[in-house]
């Protein structure tokens, strides 16, 4: 088992005290993140990327992942608090976390999410132990067309699975690889849609993107909707904790089909926010207490919860694996990456090992760490919501304002965020979706240089992405998934007169 | 008493709003085409020029902008559903045109200084906080910034006249 002594290895560069404590400082800034309306995963890392440039990659990766962690169980209290989910993947854990908290169960109800919280990631973790080295081994036989059809097939995806209008993912998808292409042409060095600026030339940076889109659009939200903040108080002691987790084994079959749909779910980029609605759905669907959902159901918290973190950490598999993230918080982590030297890739689990699986090993007490300190914070971090929105919005606007500025000292990147901000504020209402286009604006160089690379090969025919069993079958399931929403009206048709066919 | 931000006559509509960002996605995605048109979308001697890849990608922008743009015109004709009402408006207003004025103060006065300013007038004008908390929530956020920044990460961040004066 190489992939254990690896493991062991990861584990003895993670289990350094400044490590821990970069785990202990990340999951709490995390949980902040998550509890604040207007900070996330993916834009709070976004703002504290810039601080870790000087630190070593592997502590610089250990912290924002933790935070990561952090955000992702932050959601949770919020939610079940506060019925106001602090992320978009914990709101179907509002539908029978709220009403537990009114029921006066808050504390259960916060042991039962945190705990699923934990199982899901966990399971993900050990998915990513053992099939990410062999994902990237066999991606090291990728050259240009193959990694051409890959990015194609996680670009169709999102619009095979999306919910919303096929065409509004795929505008919002170009415009990000519009974008991407701003600035100066690394191949040929011309000068792409910059107009004469010289400040455009550095094209758009996707942190300003999306702290705007995800920050400021958020604040703008949370204003529309006038919102007061009417919380729960919770208290958990060790014996709701015990009392909690002895109901939990009763709930193993959720479990396993929260994580299955979780870990699916994130390794092709569906995100946790649609893992933790399915898992839910499906959840309802087969329990025999299914008719008791929405109305504080134990269950029904847990089953969005192991998804959601599920979904949320396999989302790192393709971006360790492929150098392709899951997710738009894996994509800023990918950022971080690049800025560090790393180049993601399967040629990471060669030339990087002590990162990768530091990484990795990180995970697992990341993970520990942060059951352990949300499971012993929450009282502080439900007090830190009653501070009124007056005195936190300004605050974040601040925050996200550095935040800005420090991608590359750039007093034009402040205003860009406010101008993303306002699309954000548009676009979430409107229903266009914003991880395909943050994606988009992250890999649309590297994309791009690997369609050229494969044009040159086959002196511009497309027939390249036919050309073996391997890309082909990629190519082919991509079409698929890009053509299946199109399909749906036909299929619809085609169910209603059954008679016909 | 009606409150200002309760008014809730709808100031446009779901349909007109889809229409305006279709037709703003159709001219961006001509831009692009534009752009990649003038640098060149073909193939050259050495392989693609560099407005290859762009080309299409403002191509397929038009396309489904133009797609969503009768979309937006047939559901105009069929419901009516507000994108949103007056009241909620102004709250966003309120929040982001002070915002904007604060992004042109950092300009003018750094960002510390800007900063302060600007969480305090926020907490005086729409919380309804006395000047003194508001002041010293202002001031504290700033002072932390500034020790965070300068002193401990050494990351300069955009300073006005007031640190000058003090000899930063």
């Amino acid at each position: 088992m190489d992939e254990l002594q690896s493991l062991l290895h990861g584990f003895a560069i993670a289990l350094t005290w400044q490590n821990l404590m970069l785990m202990f400082l990340g999951i709490v800034l995390g949980v902040l993140i998550g509890v604040l309306p207007g900070l996330g995963g993916a834009n709070g890392i976004a703002i504290l990327l810039p601080l870790t440039f000087t630190m070593s990659p592997t502590s610089a990766i250990i912290l924002l992942s933790c935070i990561y962690w952090g955000a992702l169980f932050g959601g949770a209290i919020t939610s079940i608090l506060f019925n106001i989910p602090g992320e978009p993947w914990s709101v179907a854990t509002t539908f029978d976390g709220h009403p537990m908290a009114r029921q006066g169960r808050a504390g259960e109800a916060l042991t039962a999410a945190f705990t699923g919280s934990f199982i899901g990631a966990f399971f993900a973790v050990v998915m990513i132990t053992f099939l990410a080295p062999m994902v990237a081994q066999f991606a090291l036989r990728f050259g240009p067309p193959e990694y051409f059809a890959v990015y194609l097939l996680a670009f169709c995806s999102f619009v095979g699975m999306g919910k919303g209008s096929p065409w509004k993912t795929i505008a919002a998808m170009m415009l990000g690889f519009a974008l991407a292409a701003v600035g100066m042409d690394t191949v040929t060095g011309q000068l792409r849609m910059t107009f004469g600026s010289t400040e455009l030339m550095r094209g758009f940076d996707f942190l300003v993107a999306v702290i705007g889109l995800f920050g400021i659009g958020e604040i703008l939200l949370t204003m529309e909707e006038g919102l007061e903040f009417k919380g729960r108080s919770a208290k958990i002691d060790a014996r709701v904790v015990w009392s909690t987790w002895k109901q939990l084994p009763r709930f193993w079959a959720t479990s396993i089909r929260g994580v299955l749909i979780g870990c699916w779910m994130g390794v092709t980029p569906g995100g946790a926010t649609p893992a933790s609605f399915m898992s839910y759905g499906v959840a309802r669907q087969m329990s025999k207490n299914g008719h008791n959902f929405g109305k504080g159901e134990m269950e029904g918290v847990v089953a969005p919860e192991v998804a959601a973190h599920a979904a949320g950490t396999s989302a790192l598999l393709p971006m360790l694996a492929l150098g392709i993230p899951g997710s738009p918080t894996a994509a800023v982590l990918l950022g971080g990456l690049l800025i560090w030297g790393l180049q993601p890739g399967p040629l990471l689990f060669v030339e990087q090992k002590d990162f990768v699986w530091g990484l990795i090993a990180s995970m697992y007490l990341g993970n520990i760490v942060g059951l352990i300190v949300v499971l012993t914070t929450v009282p502080l971090f439900a007090a830190i919501l009653r501070i009124p929105f007056s005195i936190i919005a300004p605050v974040i606007i601040v925050v996200c304002a550095i935040g800005a500025y420090t991608v590359n000292n750039a007093m034009l990147d402040v205003w860009l965020m406010m101008l993303f901000g306002v699309a954000g504020y548009v676009f979430k209402k409107l229903d266009y979706p914003m991880a395909p286009m943050v994606l988009a604006l992250v890999l649309g160089d590297r994309a791009e240089d690997s369609f050229r690379q494969a044009m040159l090969m086959s002196q511009g025919s497309l027939s390249i992405l036919w050309q073996n069993w391997l890309v082909g079958s990629i190519s082919a399931l991509a079409i698929a998934l890009l053509l299946w929403p199109f399909l749906a009206p036909l299929r619809a048709r085609f169910k209603a007169r059954p008679g016909a066919a | 008493m009606a409150r200002p931000e309760d008014d809730d006559t709808g100031v446009v509509s779901v349909a007109t709003m889809e229409i305006i960002v279709a037709a703003l996605f159709f001219a961006f995605g001509a831009l692009v085409m534009f752009d990649s048109y003038r640098l060149g979308a073909s193939w050259a001697s050495d392989g693609p020029e560099s407005g290859y890849f762009p080309f299409y990608t403002g191509l397929i922008i038009c396309v489904s902008a133009l797609v969503l743009l009768v979309q937006g015109l047939r559901q105009r004709a069929r419901v009516a559903l507000s994108f949103v009402e007056a009241g909620p408006l102004r709250q966003v207003a309120l929040v982001f045109f002070p915002a904007l004025i604060y992004v042109g103060g950092i300009q003018m006065v750094g960002i510390y200084v800007a900063s302060t300013v600007y969480i305090a007038l926020f907490m005086v004008f729409l919380g309804h906080y006395t000047w003194l908390r508001s002041g010293a929530v202002g001031l504290s956020v700033g002072l932390f910034a500034f020790l965070l920044f300068e002193r401990w990460f050494q990351i300069p961040l955009p300073k006005g006249f007031v640190e000058r004066a003090l000899g930063f």
